[in-house]
Order: C-alpha cells, then sequence, then structure tokens
C-alpha cells in the first residue's frame, strides 16, 4: 500500500493540511474550481470532498466489478422472479399457466411414433411417411407435445410441464436455505468451540468430524428416505426433514473451515490484544473471532446453496419417494429413471427442469465466487 | 514416519468404530427388510405362517429392533468383522465380501480410465492455462469446471445418451454387452465392453476434467509466483525450461497427494453413472441392495466406503511427506 492511502486513510484535519502541503495545493485531484476555496472558508472541511468507503461498500464495489457474479445475481433473480411471480400469471385468463396439481382431462393427442421419413412404394412413388398411434388417451391429455396452451407440453399425468417448472423452483431454490442455515449453526458453534480452546475439546470434536466425513452421503440418504417414508412422514414434510438430516452429514465440513480459521486468527495480535484489555471469553469469540470468519461463511453458504440444489434432484432422481403431485425439480427429471425410448421422445419434459438446475447452481456458484473474490482483502482491485 | 503411521492407522480404526456404530443403527432402523419382503406373497398366500418368518427374523437377528436389540445385533456382527467375516448378502446370496469383491472391478476399471484421461488432460491444460493467464484456455478451463460442477450427472448422461446413442447411433444406450455370435472371438468381445464403457467414461471425465484443471491452474500460479522461478528468468534461461523444467515439477507436488488421496475412492463405484447405463459395478448392486433392504450388504458396502475414504485421506498425507520434504510427519 503506498503512502498516499495510507494518508487517506486518516480522517483527521491534521493529515488532511499534510496532503495539502506533500502534493501541493493546485495538483489535488480535488483542487478547487471556480472559487471553491470559499467553501473551505465557510466551515467545510476538506475531509468532506474526500470519499470513504466502509468495508461493506468495499467489498459491493468489487463484487460488482466481476463480471461472471453479476451474471450469476442477475440468473439468480430471474429464477426467483419466475418461481414465485410466474405462478401468479394463472389469474389473467388466458396465459398458459395453471396450478401445480391441475390436470388435463381433455383428449390427448394421437402420438407420433415414428420421425417423418421417405417412403418409396412398389410402383416407385415417393412419399414422405408420417407414423401415428391409433388410439390416443381420450380422458387425459399426457405427455402432450408443446402446444399454445402447453407451452412445454405435459408429463405423463397431465400436469402442464411449464407452470411445475415455477413451482419446482419454489420449492427447489428456497430448499437449501433451511439446510444450509442449520449446517452452519452447528459447524460455527463446533467449530468454534474447537477452534478457540484447542486441546482436549478439538481433538474430541475434530474426532467427530472424522467420523461424519467417512459417511457416505448417497446411501445414508437413501436409508433415511425409506426410514420416513416407513413412519408415516409423507409428502413435502417428507422433503424438509429429509434435508434437516443432510445437516447432520453436512456440518462437519463447515466445523473443519470454521475450526482452521479460528486457528489462525487466534494467533493474530488483535487477539492478544483483547486477551489483554480483560475481554470475556464470549465476547472474544463472537465479537472479535467470528465476525473475522464471517466472510469465508457467507462463501460457504453460497456455494452450499447450489450444491443442495444438486442434492435435491439426485435424490428425486434417485427415487426419494415423493408423489408424482408435488412438483420438484427433482421430481421433475426423475422422468429419466424410465426407458430410454420414453424419456428421449418427450425431451420437454426433463430438457427444460435440468437446464434450471444447472442455471440455478451455476448462479449460486458464480455468486459465491464472486463474494470470495471480494472479501478477499488481498486482491489488488 | 513409522509411529506417525502407527498413530494414524489406530486413529483410523477409531473413526471406522464410530462410523459402524452410526450406520449400523441407521441401517437397522430401516423399515425395508429382506426376509418380511420375500415372505410377503406367500405369506399373504397361506404357504407360510407368521411364527415361521418370526422365526427366520429372528435366525437373522433382524427380530429386535429396540436399543437393547440394536446393540446386541451390532455386538454381534463388529465381533464377526473383527474375525474377518462381513456376512451373508440376502439378496446375492453369497458372502458380502465376495460381492464386493467381484464386483468392484468393472467399476475400478471405469474409474481408473477416467482418471487416467482426466490427468492426461487436465494437467498439460492447466499449466498452460496458468502460463498464458486470462487466455482463451484459461477461460475455458474455468468455464469448463463450472459447468462439470454445476451438471447433474444423470441429466449429462440423458443429454449424451439421446444425442450420441440414440439420435446419432454411435454408441450403445445401456448394458456391457451388445448382441454378438455365439462364435465372436475374444477380441470382438472386448471391443464391443469397450465400446460400451466409452460414453460412461466420457461423461466421467467431462464432469470432473475441469475442476482438475483449476487445482492444477492454481497451484501452477502459486509456483510461477515463487523466488526461484524469478530466479531461473534471471538466470536467463529459456522459458520454456523455466516453466516446463522448474516450475512442472514443483506443480505436481499436489496433484501427486491428491492422486493418491483419490486411488481408494476408485473402488467405491458411481452409483448414479451405473444405474444409468445399467453397468452391474458395485454402486449399481449396492443401489439394489439398498432398495431391497439387505442389512449385511448394505452395512458391508457403507464400511468398505468408510475404509476407503480414511485410506485416501492417509494416503494423501503420507504422499504429501513423501514428495515434499520440508514436511515433517511429526504429530
Amino acid at each position: 500500500m503506498s503512502e498516499e492511502e495510507n494518508i487517506y486513510k486518516n480522517k483527521s484535519d491534521e493529515m488532511a493540511e499534510n496532503i495539502i502541503a506533500a502534493e501541493g495545493e493546485s495538483e489535488r485531484k480535488d483542487a478547487p474550481v471556480n472559487g471553491e476555496d470559499e467553501a473551505f472558508k465557510n466551515g467545510e472541511s476538506l475531509e468532506n470532498r474526500v470519499k470513504f468507503l466502509s468495508p461493506m461498500r468495499l467489498v459491493m464495489k468489487r463484487f460488482f466489478r466481476s463480471k461472471l457474479s453479476v451474471v450469476g445475481l442477475v440468473t439468480l433473480i430471474a429464477l426467483f422472479v419466475f418461481s414465485f411471480m410466474g405462478p401468479l400469471l394463472r389469474f389473467i385468463p388466458g396465459l398458459p399457466v395453471y396450478e401445480s396439481q391441475w390436470i388435463d382431462r381433455t383428449p390427448g393427442q394421437y402420438k407420433v411414433i415414428n420421425t417423418p421419413y421417405d417412403y418409396t412404394d412398389a410402383e416407385g412413388n415417393k412419399y414422405k411417411a408420417y407414423e401415428y398411434s391409433r388410439e390416443r388417451n381420450r380422458f387425459l391429455n399426457a405427455d402432450g407435445q408443446p402446444t399454445a396452451k402447453h407451452i412445454l407440453g405435459t408429463d405423463n399425468n397431465g400436469y402442464d410441464v411449464f407452470s411445475r417448472l415455477m413451482y419446482g423452483g419454489r420449492v427447489s431454490l428456497t430448499l437449501g436455505f433451511v439446510v444450509v442455515i442449520l449446517e452452519t449453526l452447528l459447524g460455527v458453534i463446533l467449530g468454534g468451540l474447537a477452534g478457540y480452546f484447542g486441546r482436549w475439546v478439538d481433538q474430541l470434536i475434530m474426532r467427530i468430524v472424522d467420523v461424519f466425513n467417512c459417511i457416505p452421503t448417497l446411501p445414508i440418504m437413501l436409508i433415511i428416505s425409506y426410514m420416513l417414508d416407513a413412519n408415516g412422514i409423507k409428502d413435502m414434510a417428507k422433503l424438509y426433514i429429509m434435508m434437516a438430516l443432510l445437516t447432520l452429514i453436512g456440518w462437519a465440513g463447515v466445523a473443519r473451515m470454521v475450526r482452521g480459521q479460528i486457528l489462525f486468527l487466534r494467533e493474530q495480535e488483535y487477539m492478544i490484544a483483547t486477551e489483554c484489555t480483560g475481554l470475556s471469553v464470549s465476547k472474544r469469540i463472537f465479537k472479535h473471532l467470528l465476525p473475522n470468519v464471517l466472510p469465508q461463511l457467507i462463501v460457504s453458504m453460497t456455494l452450499g446453496l447450489g450444491s443442495i440444489i444438486l442434492t435435491e434432484a439426485t435424490l428425486g432422481y434417485l427415487g426419494l419417494g415423493l408423489p408424482a403431485e408435488y412438483a420438484t425439480w427433482g421430481n421433475m427429471i426423475n422422468v429419466l429413471t424410465k426407458e430410454v425410448s420414453y424419456w428421449g421422445s418427450y425431451p420437454c419434459q426433463w430438457v427444460p427442469v435440468g437446464i434450471c438446475i444447472v442455471l440455478a447452481v451455476l448462479a449460486f456458484n458464480f455468486v459465491g465466487d464472486g463474494l470470495r473474490d471480494a472479501f478477499d482483502p488481498k486482491m489488488k482491485r | 514416519m513409522f509411529k506417525y503411521i502407527l498413530k494414524r492407522i489406530g486413529l483410523a480404526l477409531l473413526i471406522l468404530f464410530g462410523v459402524s456404530i452410526i450406520i449400523y443403527s441407521l441401517v437397522k432402523l430401516m423399515p425395508v427388510n429382506y426376509i418380511t419382503d420375500k415372505f410377503q406373497a406367500q405369506l399373504l398366500d397361506g404357504t407360510i405362517k407368521q411364527e415361521e418368518v418370526d422365526r427366520m427374523l429372528e435366525l437373522y437377528g433382524l427380530k429386535d429392533n429396540s436399543f437393547l436389540g440394536i446393540c446386541k445385533g451390532y455386538v454381534m456382527w463388529i465381533g464377526n468383522v473383527l474375525k474377518g467375516d462381513l456376512g451373508n448378502s440376502f439378496k446375492y446370496e453369497d458372502k458380502v465380501s465376495t460381492v464386493i469383491f467381484q464386483n468392484m472391478g468393472i467399476s475400478f476399471g471405469i474409474a481408473f480410465v477416467a482418471l487416467i484421461f482426466e490427468f492426461l488432460i487436465a494437467i498439460p491444460l492447466g499449466v498452460k492455462a496458468a502460463v498464458n493467464q486470462n487466455g482463451v484456455i484459461d477461460y475455458t478451463s474455468s468455464v469448463l469446471a463450472m459447468i462439470g460442477t454445476a451438471l447433474p450427472t444423470f441429466f449429462f448422461a440423458a443429454i449424451c445418451i439421446q444425442l450420441f446413442s440414440v439420435q446419432l447411433g454411435w454408441f450403445p444406450v445401456n448394458g456391457l454387452q451388445g448382441t454378438l455370435p455365439n462364435d465372436a472371438s475374444a477380441w470382438v468381445k472386448f471391443w464391443d465392453k469397450i465400446w460400451h464403457l466409452v460414453l460412461p467414461v466420457f461423461i466421467m471425465v467431462f464432469l470432473s476434467v475441469g475442476s482438475l484443471m483449476r487445482y492444477t491452474r492454481t497451484n501452477t500460479l502459486d509456483v510461477l509466483n515463487a523466488d526461484y522461478i524469478r530466479t531461473a528468468r534471471a538466470k536467463g534461461l529459456p522459458e520454456s525450461k523455466v516453466i516446463y523444467k522448474h516450475a512442472f515439477r514443483n506443480t505436481l507436488i499436489p496433484l501427486v497427494t491428491l492422486l493418491a488421496g483419490t486411488i481408494p475412492g476408485l473402488f467405491s463405484g458411481a452409483m448414479i453413472t451405473e444405474q444409468i447405463f445399467s453397468i452391474p459395478g458395485i454402486g449399481l448392486k449396492a443401489y439394489d441392495a439398498l432398495k431391497a433392504g439387505d442389512i449385511p450388504f448394505i452395512m458391508g458396502y457403507n464400511m468398505f466406503l468408510a475404509i476407503l475414504t480414511v485410506l485416501g485421506t492417509l494416503f494423501a498425507d503420507l504422499m504429501y511427506a513423501v514428495v515434499d520434504p520440508r514436511v515433517k510427519l511429526t504429530k
């Protein structure tokens, strides 16, 4: 850091005079123009003209400078608006948006069996051949192709895919917050204790962390899913409880990170200073240590939100067992467990969902990475 | 060093003990139960009586699901494990260890080939990306890494199957074996198998190559900022020598550590990839066993995974000390 910046940091008038002395009045960047000097005479001091940025403002400024993080933020906002505002469009008549459990009971379409192909008959006449099914479902518009009435078609149960994409987003985008908040709370408390007290507390907690690190996530989640089924916990409650239980595995990573950070910070001079001034332990931890861990925590929480969306999708894919009427992105992508010939014919049922999942995860990752860079004081810009 | 290893192994045993307790109690609380599932139909027919099923449950130690019962079951289980017996799988009707060892070969094969490709692609490109920072390769690698972490395996696999198998017809959709004539030579059979594995391996490589590339890039950047690189340049060495001789070797330190840490994990099987392509690896077996409530196999498989994880961290730490002479293993 150059000397000049050092000087600007100090707010006192004395320093301001030093600047003037060092740089020469006329060469100041904010050199008075058109009699601005008069303003100084009226009691306005120089410090009003120098812009000071609070740390938060600095972070914001750095964050918005990176293009990727802005893209991520915009995508996220767009996805949230799409999921939370989109379904409200159903109150406007004429728009192809429906309630999440509305089933289209109009007669279905004739299904395309084969892509159009060239056909030559025995006499050598050439035709374009279209193959359609002879029968159609007369009571349910299932597996419909995209039309004006159903932008992305309908799924196997006659639900409108486009509307459910919005409702699914409501669940999938917000689900992560439950997990991440719980996980962080648990991780901060235990990791903080381990890092601050050291010795046997550290040993004990870190061994527990090791144990949880070794537990394979996917099989355990499947087991838990079966357990909840059997205990009569159904529907959305099941999903939320499952996600809450995910924290039992996920806190270990947070705790490890917090502990490492605190071990490092504990040795810093300012912590010795707090000890010398005789501050209480709780004050030292919560006022002086934790705020310094916060940047990393915020970053890991943001990245965590993205990974939870992936987890939900994976669990949905592996058969989390939510009934089909509940729209979540994971539940919708469950189509892919059927045979290839089925989902191959109806890409509209799974491609948009997949794209939404990827977009959401990417956006959370972009924002997280942007925040990491923005919080890092060593970053040059 | 020897003392350190001993201490780590002791700790690992302690950790595995903890893991086994947690997994065992979870598995025991699982409502699906192979025996009841299997005899459900016969019970309804009346060909078998409830008492007989109960006796069967008792025999396999599945009857008592109270706290005490679970404790008793656990003690029995761990006693057998210490004797080297993981029990018999209900579903596969064989020893758990046999089933695991028989099926992990194919999983390991796929993962190993994928790993080789990942390293072969990621290391040169990562170094290139670091040397031309903010260049085309650099941006490509970051975009790849981002997409790789954000794409769910099954979604990407579905797209690949739809594109390459269904539309273009280049690769088989799933399975390990195509329809071959009876008298097909071994070479043809082998080639057929390889052909079936191209897509799964491609998907595994694509999804993880980006992050490895990023990792190599970060490390190379760190090394390139070191003093000895400046010295090398000041000596007037050509840039290629600076990078490929002085920088590259030091870039390898964290990569070798990473490699050592990954190798045990290769045996664990990729549950989702195997399920999509119906490759009969250990991941698919475990998934089926989970659905069927095959308690001994689930326990065995989960413990197998835990052991692999413990081994991975141990290898990584040891390797770190081996390749980097500055690191001393004391504590």
